[in-house]
């Protein structure tokens, strides 16, 4: 271990380390629970500091890993932590995330110490996930993160609480034990965990035969299939999304914005970094259904936000249709297509934590979701008025917001390989304008009906204050976008040498793909 | 190998001795003092034999004329089974106490149950295998009815009494079987003679009803009927107790019976093997979601946690067997720090075992929550837990040998599994708090639980040699 590589490790387990000394304190009056607001807030603040030094220390023209500590560990395994430029992004996005949803949770009353220590325990398996070269030590980070989410979903959350994090542990739990099934098979099969060696690794992709059905793509398919079945769920995407609504409306402000902003970016993640290069040939198979897949998760989820009246339940739902365009993004498998999946999935970070921050900000006056109470909110809270509109923006993809970057890299790259699949998903960006204004049409506009708002406060100097590194991280990646694709094009661009070595070079992928397709379709 | 070598058995005849001394110490004493005191010398017996199986070397050795075999396995198990019985011992000696039952013959019960155990996991001999059961199934018929003057405690001794005896005719009945097939009964002979791999149609009728009666002693579906009825009745010490030596015993027996003697035809057997262990990891799941008392939930626990060990088994591997002892090494560890727990739900002096009096725990006792809520995340196999990591093991060998099928409904026990622990969880922490339980915890109770779930959190780290010492032990079934 180097003297650098200990950098990231700190940022990996500091923030757990000081959970687990958080939930043996004693204590659970006033003055303890101050303390431990405030040790939080600067533990992870800390944490954030250490992981800019990290990046400041990154090398962005290469697309090794960097950082790398390796240590032997149970058996064959290997504790073996890095980072390269696509996992350094988000990274950064989850240390900068946390200090903000502690400062969210200021207010939170019930059980502090065990809230903020369940927090904490959460941002290292999120980094974990992130950085972990071993796949066993990946997986370990990536289930473990089911146990402290369900608590916060469980005892921190709503009216149907119990339900929705039950829900949402036996949705998770069912995809990850089949990979892990296909995680062991790999592990046999290429005789290491390690990630770097895995990635160079060619898996049988010859036809094999299961119940008489004839598996193109062969162990490939197979293996990509149990993996997708983990990612797809947490991404989450159509049909397997129905426990994110559930989960996002019953848990805490805070603990929706964790899920919108950072887990479900580890599914996204996994395909990244599993199925795309480890399984390039089932990847090119399966395209079709993953693109199919996204169309409909990006149509029917946005028809159905159109309709929703609850407002976390109508940004959950417009969560499922953005991922729609990484799942998209990143099976286009092209360097505009993954690229801008990463990038939409940074910028989904931002802007849909923003919004359920945003929706926490009226949910703690009114305490109540439902679109139809509010209204003529512009009255009272401009300062509201003004951020809400921002991030509704973005949310809808306007140009000049991170949004747009991200849909328009997604759309293109899909453009490339599957022409109707772009178009189709191209029409979301229109369903999507129509239910986030139509939101804020009937939330902020309009006069004060309801007399329960005529005394409402506008936003705090604390609430402000949360908002203002996510309105200038919005804007900056969205006037600047290549402070962040610079970082991770690199990397993609290896990832991509891979996959078309395997599968044909990239014209000849378009022209398969494009064989079906009229190209005139997609001029207008 | 035709010599005595009774250091082999060194373990064993501590055990006995210590047995036949603390029955006539009880005899010649009187009263409850007398019995505890008895029931601390009976944990120093099996401390001391724990140690000496530690200390035993690493070689093969016979004794008693090749009926009784020391080697990896056997040490192994002998290891987790005395150290967890001294473990329950301690603990019941409070609730024992409490319920006027701490005579001086339950210490010494427990002795020779440990003993027929310990004889189980070293028996190279289908006689020998069934002169050991049978000393660890009536010693257990008895502890079940341990309590005579409760009707459940009765009920449940008998119960396991009439089906015991049934599988105990059944194992004979089959070993009668092998032998009028192999002309012989020792495990050594029973595989020279399968060595072609050719096993006739009595051998495989003598090979199923083997595995039948040895099915029914660690209560795989379908044979655990009585496991639910038998783990309520009887007093929780000693539920505690069935859960985990013998359970470690009779998987050991079934490794030590199916590798050994029976390692030739693998293929004939490992369908059996395959079904029990599907059976059992649906029936403990699904079973399990409706209970309401948490000892009958621990029963069908046990249940689907013999199938997960079974899928190592039916892989059919030295792989599969190392996995078997490291599952059943981390089942034992967590199932004693749960029923550390179980044994001070106390509400005005009452012992209550419903899961509904867990409610809202954490307000009353927030360690002894974290800690249940660790162990039973573990039990649900949850990374980075012990828990997950004996399945992890399992299921590696499984894949390795390409038991695909078996390992999709693994999956699917796993998940519905997972609900009922994650129901325990709920009910401590969500739930709005009940009475309170008559504190404190005991001192032991508290070590107890606090220490189970320290080794099941750490585990992670390096596995504690615990991976190492069990890839040593099955070393012996290397091909």
């Amino acid at each position: 271990m180097t003297d650098e590589s200990f950098l990231l490790n700190l940022v990996l387990w500091l923030p757990a380390v000081w959970g687990l000394v958080l939930l043996f304190m004693r204590g659970d009056d006033e003055p303890e629970r101050k303390l431990a607001r405030r040790m939080s807030l600067g533990m992870t603040a800390f944490v954030f500091v250490l992981s800019v030094i990290v990046f400041m220390g990154f090398d962005s023209d290469t697309a090794d890993f960097q950082y790398v500590t390796e240590v032997p560990w149970l058996g064959p395994m290997e504790y073996k932590i890095g980072v390269d430029g696509i996992s350094i992004l988000f990274v950064m996005l989850t240390t900068m995330i946390m200090p903000l949803v502690i400062l969210a949770s200021w207010k939170v009353e019930k059980r502090v110490r065990e809230y903020f220590a369940a927090f904490l325990i959460l941002e290292t398996l999120m980094i974990g996930v992130f950085v972990s070269l071993d796949l066993f030590l990946f997986y370990l980070f990536f289930e473990a993160g089911l146990i402290p989410m369900f608590l916060i979903i469980g005892i921190w959350g709503g009216q149907r609480r119990i339900y929705a994090s039950f829900k949402f542990f036996l949705y998770t739990l069912l995809g990850s034990v089949l990979m892990l099934i296909a995680m062991l098979w790999l592990v046999i099969e290429a005789g290491t965990s390690d990630i770097v060696d895995l990635l160079n690794y060619t898996v049988a992709s010859e036809p094999i035969t299961v119940l008489g059905f004839d598996i193109a793509g062969g162990a490939q398919t197979l293996c990509w299939l149990a993996f997708f079945s983990s990612f797809a769920v947490k991404m989450p995407m159509w049909p397997v999304h129905t426990w994110l609504p559930d989960a996002h409306v019953e848990a805490p402000t805070a603990g929706s914005v964790v899920l919108a902003a950072i887990l479900l970016k580890l599914g996204g993640y996994g395909f990244i970094r599993f199925n795309l290069p480890m399984f390039p040939i089932a990847s090119h198979h399966l395209a079709d259904f993953v693109f199919f897949l996204s169309v409909v998760a990006i149509i029917y989820t946005s028809l159905v936000a159109l309709m929703q009246e609850d407002i976390k339940k109508l940004i959950a739902y417009s969560s499922v249709a953005h991922m729609g365009f990484v799942t998209m993004g990143i099976f286009a498998a092209n360097q505009q297509g993954v690229d801008g999946a990463i990038f939409q999935m940074i910028s989904h970070g931002f802007i849909s934590g923003a919004l359920f921050l945003c929706v926490g900000v009226i949910y703690d006056r009114m305490h109540t979701r439902e679109i139809k109470f509010y209204g003529g909110l512009v009255t009272r809270m401009p300062v509201f008025a003004s951020i809400f509109l921002l991030f509704t923006m973005g949310n809808v993809g306007l140009p000049g917001t991170s949004g747009f970057v991200g849909e328009f890299l997604t759309m293109m790259g899909a453009f490339k390989a599957n022409t109707y699949a772009a178009f189709f998903a191209a029409t979301g960006v229109i369903l999507s304008a129509g239910y986030a204004l139509w939101l804020y049409r009937r939330v902020v506009f309009g006069t004060i009906e309801n007399p329960a708002l005529e005394n409402i406060e506008d936003m705090s100097k604390r609430e402000i204050g949360i908002m203002i590194p996510l309105i200038a991280a919005t804007l900056f990646f969205g006037i600047y976008a290549n402070a962040a694709i610079d970082v991770f094009s690199p990397s993609v661009e290896n990832l991509l040498d891979g996959y078309y070595a395997a599968v044909g070079t990239p014209e000849s992928i378009v022209i398969a793909a494009g064989e079906g397709a009229p190209a005139p379709a997609s001029s207008h | 190998m035709e010599t005595l070598n009774l250091l082999a058995a060194g373990p064993e005849l501590i055990l006995a001795a210590g047995a036949i001394i603390l029955l006539m110490f009880g005899v010649f004493t009187k009263g409850e003092s007398a019995a505890v005191t008895t029931l601390w010398l009976a944990v120093g017996v099996l401390v001391l034999a724990g140690i000496f199986a530690y200390a035993q070397t690493g070689d093969t050795e016979y004794a008693f004329g090749g009926v009784f075999v020391s080697d990896g396995v056997s040490r192994f198990a002998n290891v987790f089974m005395f150290f967890g019985s001294a473990v329950v011992l301690i603990l019941s000696r409070d609730y024992m106490i409490r319920a006027k039952s701490m005579l001086f013959e339950f210490p010494v019960l427990v002795l020779f149950a440990v003993l027929g155990m310990a004889m189980m996991v070293s028996s190279a001999d289908l006689i020998s295998l069934y002169v050991g059961l049978e000393l660890q199934s009536l010693s257990l018929y008895v502890l079940a009815a341990f309590r005579r003057d409760s009707t459940r405690s009765t009920e449940a001794g008998l119960k396991y009494f009439v089906l015991g005896a049934l599988s105990s005719g059944l194992l004979l009945y089959g070993s009668s079987f092998v032998y009028g097939y192999a002309g012989s009964t020792e495990f050594v002979a029973i595989a020279e003679r399968l060595k072609d791999g050719d096993a006739g149609v009595g051998f495989l009728i003598g090979l199923a009803l083997v595995i039948a009666g040895l099915a029914f002693k660690i209560s795989a579906a379908p044979f655990h009927m009585w496991t639910p009825d038998v783990y309520e009745g009887a007093p929780t010490p000693i539920t505690a107790f069935f859960a985990t030596a013998p359970k470690v015993a009779a998987s050991v027996l079934l490794v030590r019976v199916l590798y050994g003697a029976f390692g030739e035809v693998a293929d004939h057997w490992w369908q059996i093997i395959w079904f029990l262990s599907a059976a059992s990891m649906l029936v403990g799941g699904v079973a399990a979601i409706g209970q309401t008392d948490i000892k009958r939930l621990m029963a069908y626990s046990s249940i689907g946690h013999m199938g997960f060990a079974m899928l190592g088994l039916a892989a059919g591997t030295a792989k599969g067997a190392e996995s078997v002892l490291i599952y059943l090494a981390i089942y034992l560890v967590m199932n004693i720090g749960v029923f550390a727990f179980i044994l001070s739900m106390r509400r005005d002096g009452v012992h209550v075992t419903k899961i509904d009096d867990l409610a809202g725990l954490w307000k009353a006792d927030g360690l002894s929550t974290f800690c249940l809520g660790v162990l039973m995340f573990s039990l649900a196999g949850i990374p980075p837990l012990a828990g997950f990591w004996a399945k992890f093991y399992v299921f590696q060998a499984a894949v390795d040998a390409g038991l695909i099928w078996l390992l999709i409904v693994a999956v699917a026990g796993t998940v519905i599994s997972c609900f009922y622990y994650l129901r325990i969880v709920k009910i401590m922490v969500f739930d709005d708090p009940a009475d309170a339980f008559d504190g404190p915890m005991l001192i032991e109770n508290r070590l107890t639980l606090f220490g189970s779930a320290v080794l099941v959190f750490i585990f992670v780290v390096g596995g504690l040699g615990v991976p190492e010492m069990a890839a040593e032990a099955a070393s012996v079934f290397a091909k």
